[in-house]
């Protein structure tokens, strides 16, 4: 299982902090495209960067069970 | 207890003291602290409230980071940094950056770094809040859309 998080207008618009994913391994690309199936609403999914494991991940980062993904869209701290 | 390290998200008011004791040390000679305040005014938008969010063990990871640049770039440069999340008030302290150096020079080049940084690779959200509504804020440096494998990491 792996599990992804969304923060701020993503949560917003997700109506929920997290999913789960029952699969054992995929890349952070098709994570992108199981989020949009799941949550059409979720157009920053396409865009907004993605971190596996509190790293910052490229589009063909292999993603495996137990394995932690979050959404980072464009951050406003500071 | 959070406030061991030198670099820390906190739901709790600011206080810059203990983070300037953190790096001040014999061989500095100075110490630059930044203070970032929620401000009322933003072109000419009055704003009551900021919420905060943070992704915080990315977040607190990534402000390791930025510690650990500026101290490799500047070997006697000494970095603490905080920020505060959940709801805070005008005026109220959302960052303070304190770097200490044995010249000024390299510490106000460090917190200048260390803020742009900040709004760069750290994963903490803002969200403003209006007399007539909210809305969350991203990409204050006005860039173009980040590329989907990430901000540049590593840069100095």
């Amino acid at each position: 299982m792996i599990t992804i998080y969304f923060f701020a207008g993503m949560k917003e618009a997700a109506g929920t902090p997290q999913m789960a994913w029952e699969i054992e391994d995929t890349t952070v690309k098709d994570i992108r495209k199981k989020v949009k199936e799941t949550y059409p609403q979720l157009h920053q999914a396409e865009s907004a960067m993605v971190a596996v494991n509190e790293e910052f991940a490229g589009e063909g980062d292999i993603v495996q069970t137990g394995d932690t993904v979050a959404f980072i869209p464009p951050v406003s701290g500071g | 207890m959070e406030q061991r390290h030198n670099y820390y998200i906190t739901e709790k008011p600011l206080d810059p003291s203990p983070l300037i004791q953190q790096v001040i040390r014999p061989e500095a000679g100075a110490v630059n602290t930044f203070i970032g305040t929620v401000r009322e005014l933003t072109e000419g938008k009055r704003t009551v409230a900021l919420t905060y969010e943070a992704y915080k063990p990315m977040a607190e990871k990534k402000l390791e980071q930025i510690v650990r640049e500026i101290e490799t770039e500047n070997k006697d440069s000494r970095v603490a940094i905080a920020h505060r999340i959940g709801k805070l008030d005008i005026s109220d302290i959302a960052v303070v950056i304190a770097v200490s150096s044995p010249h000024r020079d390299a510490s106000y080049r460090g917190s200048r770094y260390a803020i742009e940084r900040i709004k760069e690779i750290v994963p903490i959200w803002k969200k403003e809040h209006w007399e007539d509504g909210s809305e969350w804020i991203g990409d204050q440096l006005e860039q173009t859309a980040y590329s989907v494998d990430g901000p540049e990491e590593g840069r100095t």
